[in-house]
């Protein structure tokens, strides 16, 4: 996997390069053609006015109460297969969830978890925290993504605004390692207590054994493609 | 087991101890209610009208492991999961029985990863390893049969086991090893 410095290639117009691969399964210079494999791997990018539906609406209250901290704490907004993200900084992270919560016009009442992204090459953006918002009075969805670097991964527990993502912050410091600071008992919740790393993260290797079936020995499934 | 049925009105049959209480012990398997992923699909539809498997006298799923005799490992054992399942095990009440339904359960199967326990014979003593991905409640069914036919030969005594697992070490000395079975993995 190629690391964040190494990417040359540039992004298609509107997306977001998030990583390049080239080969697969380890395989060089045989005849499987797995090492001429080079995947591009992008996201939809930074979407213009307007954004349409009753996104621009919400967009707009949610910058008018946040004041003048709106364009720092809103870092780009992507409306993508007619829904609505938007790219948060995670200093102001609280802010913008209570308001969210609160506002009459937003009335996003529920939060239906956080979900953790690892991308490896996106150098200072490696951790992604993915947090589905579901305002039931006006039948709206959008999501709020937060990015952290693999050297500070910490973020603000949403947990005083949405007690109910207690155990999905939990789940995603268990798997992914992001901190969620003010969490009022941040232990792990998926794995045993007394396990070493995060196993979501790209990087984690995947385990098993190798097996021995009729006199060949087969190797783990994170082995097989290595030719050495 | 002999039942006598040519003596008139003959209220008795003839048999050893050990046939009747294995005879007895085989008609009543209550399986410990225990799923653990998609073969307790299975599992529970063996327990449904259409396979029945009250047919076999396995009906009484029990939510205690007091009062249950066989542990159905249905599906793959996590790590974490791993010190649960042996405490439902030594809960249960002497003598019980294990079946290992599916090969995630019997080896890991497909998953071969960090997370999942290669075998549930390193937790618990396993009687009948099933295989299939999920095994369809026929096989469980059978599974079921022949974990029957073994408790109804199960020595009562203490020197019948001793014998019988000395038989079993040199059957396992004599088998071919699967390290030795060259040229059959295409």
């Amino acid at each position: 996997m190629t690391s964040g410095n190494e990417i040359s290639q540039v992004a298609p117009e509107g997306r977001t390069l998030i990583n390049v691969r080239t080969g697969m399964f380890g395989a060089t210079g045989d005849t499987t053609g797995y090492d001429l494999m080079n995947t591009v791997v992008t996201m939809p990018g930074a979407t213009e006015r307007p954004y349409g539906s009753w996104f621009d609406d919400a967009v707009d209250i949610l910058a008018e109460l946040l004041g003048d901290k709106a364009d720092e704490a809103i870092q780009y907004v992507v409306v993508d297969r007619g829904e609505l993200t938007l790219h948060v900084a995670r200093e102001h992270l609280l802010d913008v969830v209570r308001h969210l919560r609160d506002d009459q016009d937003l009335r996003f009442e529920m939060c239906l978890g956080v979900s953790g992204v690892h991308y490896p090459a996106d150098a200072g953006r490696e951790l992604h925290a993915v947090y589905p918002l579901l305002s039931m009075t006006h039948n709206r969805q959008l999501r709020l993504e937060v990015s952290v670097s693999d050297e500070d991964p910490h973020l603000p527990s949403v947990t005083s605004v949405y007690p109910m993502n207690n155990w999905h912050e939990r789940e995603t410091w268990d798997f992914f390692g992001i901190v969620f600071d003010g969490h009022p008992a941040l232990a792990r919740i998926e794995m045993p207590d007394d396990w070493v790393g995060h196993p979501q993260r790209k990087d984690y290797s995947l385990g098993g054994i190798p097996i021995e079936y009729k006199g060949a020995e087969v190797q783990p499934p994170n082995e097989r493609r290595q030719y050495r | 087991m002999h039942i006598d049925e040519n003596t008139p009105d003959a209220g008795w049959f003839t048999g050893t101890l050990e046939a009747t209480v294995g005879f007895l012990r085989a008609g009543s398997l209550w399986p410990v209610t225990f799923g653990l992923a998609c073969c307790s699909i299975e599992m529970m539809a063996t327990g449904t009208s259409r396979f029945d498997i009250s047919r076999h006298g396995s009906e009484v799923f029990r939510g205690s492991p007091r009062q249950a005799d066989l542990m159905i490992v249905a599906g793959r054992l996590s790590n974490k999961m791993a010190p649960i399942l042996r405490q439902v095990y030594d809960q249960m009440a002497e003598p019980k029985w294990v079946i290992s339904q599916g090969v995630c359960a019997s080896s890991g199967g497909m998953f071969n990863n960090y997370a999942i326990v290669q075998g549930v014979d390193h937790i618990v003593p396993v009687d009948i390893y099933l295989p299939g991905c999920p095994p369809r409640p026929e096989m469980l069914i059978n599974a079921l049969t022949t974990l029957q036919d073994e408790v109804k030969k199960q020595p009562l005594w203490q020197s019948r086991r001793k014998e019988i697992a000395a038989a079993a070490e040199a059957a396992a000395l004599k088998a071919t090893p699967t390290s030795d079975q060259f040229g059959l993995l295409r």
